[in-house]
């Protein structure tokens, strides 16, 4: 199953290493991890998606929490939530094609941040598999770069994941 | 107070009392050498190899209680530390490792003995620090003893570098003394509604068994796991870390378990209801076959750190906290409780295990011509009246010692249990010598093993650390030969060697004693002359028969109850329980 799991860790250089090591150590896989400093500069949130039974799910989070520079965590995926990825897409855009493209960016409730005359850039957000869904609505042929963020989330409710 | 780093480094120590830090100089530690040159409250102890510092200190960990302390500088020193540092990682030993590094303007550019040594151990510590700023030093240090000590201890390392010991930098010295981390707060006491389950289903047991580890000693909780067993009258099992936390002698134990553990251990977890699992973490030289652990067994389990429970073996009544308290919390509910165990069952438990202890599974061939390998540690158990302290080194000597020397004490048993680290026999005896300069240390170790850190011999001679060298010499890697005549159709690929060493001369060279022993009957005098030579490191070269293995043994991939044995037990076994 797939879990999202959410770790407030001390923003020190070799934090993201541990965790990352940790992973690699144990044969645990990651699908994506985002991280970036929270209001309080001395903390950082990183968003990691794996992929395991629940055991391995329980080993993964006792294991992060054992981590001396975590401070706390929770599995998102426990509880209902928001999930939100970032992608960036350059797509060649020809003048047959430019209306075609607009229409697309538009139902998917997306950005047109640069143009050029051969080429749009289209930024957008959601759930992954509104992204996995926007990308497949293209020839192959037609798209330049794709950027992705990797999901990040947040639990809903008022309760949340500070110190 | 202003002082320097490198004055810094020493002062935390001093504030620590700590007693000995073993150690190599370096380029990068120069610095910190200097301010050890000005003091000596903290003794330095010059190993030979890095390794062996890293040895020694952990033995001194794991016979005292105190963290160990090293000190090694950048490069080579730190990588030749991290064989001991793993070694104490996987046997979760408290031990605070300080190593140099190139000055932190040079840090990434390849300089001169520049390694990542913080990228290098993070696998192997429970954490590690790189220091930034010599205003941050002493804290830090202050952090590392406080994480290395608490909670499941293990190694923690300070990375320094040089321009931070810099004697010309002075900065205002505090050594805190209470540190608190947000991030870190290791649970102690147990859960009470956990406990109270754990106490009802072990007094409602028909075959309890009691199987306890390393985490007992670590956690000094042995008195309170005796005074448990004995109230409930269960038979107890001690893992190869645990030995000595539960007396060997009494009639209670039922000796080690695991791969190389007792009939009677063995055969009682396979057939128990009821396990309670006391510091111990289901290591797979203790389970054998995951999916024939202990068929009927309800299990609770005991310990420090959450991820060791349900880890490999799903557990029932899981206890977080220190092993002491949850024991005295435990001991105070069963006293309270109404139920207590039920005694028809308890002799019915008892006679099937005395079936089991009549196999006589630990016996061997008293009668050969070549000295017996069991011979030679029964003897050193008498000579030595069963109050020594054991080091070992890795292989078949190390399970001769674990099954033939009984301890009655915990921390007496000084072994490389997790890692299984050749070489760790003698800087470990060393260490513990220091230690206790009044006690008789002896290193059981093997021809093969021996030669892994045979350097340290002249540290043994430098600090007069008179330690007896118990060489089980059987002119080959014994355990390896073991499995290749049982796996690999007596194939001895590599595992003899052609050319071994003099011993007696070498320990000579070293300016020691050595003594050659071929014949059984010159066996304990042998032992008697060198545990008399209370003032000399004696080098016991006792060649042993080369055929003999180690039993019993669960071949890799088995069973509990799926033992060989050196002779076929004559009795019952099986499932003829009600």
């Amino acid at each position: 199953m797939r879990h999202i799991i959410s770790i407030l860790i001390e923003n020190e250089s070799g934090a993201l290493s541990r965790v990352a090591g940790l992973f690699s150590a144990r044969g645990y896989n990651i699908e994506s991890l985002t991280v970036a400093p929270t209001e309080d500069a001395s903390l950082s949130r990183l968003t990691l998606v794996t992929r395991g039974n629940d055991e391995v799910i329980e080993q993964i989070t006792k294991q992060l929490n054992k981590l001396v520079d975590v401070v706390r965590l929770i599995d998102l995926a426990d509880a209902p939530h928001i999930e939100r990825e970032l992608m960036l897409v350059k797509i060649k855009t020809p003048l047959e094609t430019r209306e075609e493209v607009k229409r697309m960016v538009d139902i998917f409730r997306g950005k047109i941040v640069d143009a050029t005359a051969t080429s749009f850039v289209v930024e957008m957000t959601g759930q992954p598999s509104k992204l996995d869904a926007f990308i497949h609505g293209f020839d192959e042929s037609s798209i330049i770069e794709v950027v992705r963020s990797g999901p990040t989330g947040i639990s809903r409710g008022e309760k949340g994941l500070h110190l | 107070m202003e002082l320097s780093g490198g004055h810094i480094i020493v002062q935390c120590l001093k504030d620590e009392g700590v007693e000995f830090v073993f150690g190599y100089p370096g380029g990068s530690v120069l610095h910190i050498y200097d301010a050890i040159f000005h003091q000596d409250e903290v003794k330095h102890i010059l190993v030979r190899h890095e390794q062996g510092a890293t040895h020694s200190a952990d033995a001194y960990a794991r016979a005292t209680g105190k963290p160990g302390v090293v000190l090694v500088t950048s490069g080579p020193g730190a990588t030749n530390a991290v064989t001991g540092i793993a070694t104490a990682y996987m046997d979760s030993i408290p031990m605070v490792i300080i190593s140099g590094q190139v000055p932190s303007p040079v840090i990434g550019s390849d300089a001169f003995q520049e390694v990542d040594t913080v990228g290098i151990t993070r696998p192997c510590v429970k954490h590690n620090f790189l220091v930034k700023d010599v205003n941050d030093l002493a804290e830090t240090i202050k952090k590392a003893f406080y994480l290395a000590t608490t909670g499941r201890p293990g190694p923690v390392l300070v990375d320094v570098p040089k321009d931070i010991t810099d004697p010309n930098i002075k900065v205002p010295y505090k050594y805190p003394k209470k540190i608190h981390m947000r991030s870190y707060n290791p649970v102690v006491v147990g859960h009470k509604g956990q406990i109270k389950r754990a106490v009802e289903v072990l007094l409602a047991a028909q075959r309890p068994v009691i199987y306890s580890g390393g985490g007992v000693i670590l956690g000094e909780g042995h008195k309170e796991l005796i005074e448990l067993t004995q109230m409930l009258g269960y038979p107890i099992t001690n893992t190869l870390m645990g030995l000595g936390a539960y007396p060997a002698t009494d009639k209670q134990f039922i000796g080690m378990l695991g791969m190389h553990g007792t009939y009677e251990a063995n055969m009682a977890m396979h057939e128990s209801d009821v396990i309670l699992a006391v510091g111990a973490r289901f290591d797979d030289r203790v389970t054998g076959k995951l999916a024939e652990f202990c068929p009927y067994a309800k299990i609770i389990h005991i310990d420090v750190d959450p991820s060791s429970i349900s880890k490999t073996v799903r557990v029932d009544i899981p206890i977080v906290g220190e092993v002491k308290p949850v024991l005295e919390h435990m001991i105070e509910h069963i006293k309270e409780s109404k139920l207590k165990p039920s005694k028809p069952a308890l002799e019915a438990w008892w006679q099937l295990i005395q079936s089991w202890r009549d196999v006589n599974c630990l016996e061997y061939d008293r009668g050969s011509l070549f000295i017996k390998p069991q011979f030679v540690i029964e003897q050193l158990y008498e000579v030595t009246k069963g109050d020594a302290y054991v080091t070992s080194d890795v292989g078949q000597h190390q399970m001769y010692a674990a099954q033939y020397y009984k301890f009655d004490k915990p921390r007496r048993w000084i072994n490389s249990g997790g890692l299984g680290t050749m070489g760790f026999g003698l800087p470990a005896a060393i260490g513990v010598k220091l230690a206790f300069p009044d006690s008789d240390v002896a290193c059981v170790t093997g021809e093969a093993s021996i030669q892994m850190c045979i350097q340290e011999l002249s540290t043994a001679l430098q600090y007069n650390t008179p330690v007896k060298i118990i060489n089980l010499n059987n002119r080959y890697m014994g355990m390896v030969r073991q499995w290749q005549e049982f796996s690999y159709q007596s194939r001895y690929s590599q595992s003899y060697m052609d050319t071994i060493p003099e011993f007696v001369k070498l320990a000579e060279a070293y300016g020691h004693v050595g003594i050659r022993v071929e014949k059984p009957a010159d066996v304990r005098p042998a032992l008697q002359e060198a545990f008399a030579l209370k003032d000399r490191t004696v080098f016991l070269d006792f060649i042993t028969d080369r055929t003999e293995n180690v039993y019993p043994m669960i071949e890799a991939g088995k069973g509990h109850h799926d033992m060989k044995l050196r002779v076929a037990p004559g009795t019952p076994m099986g499932r003829e329980l009600s």
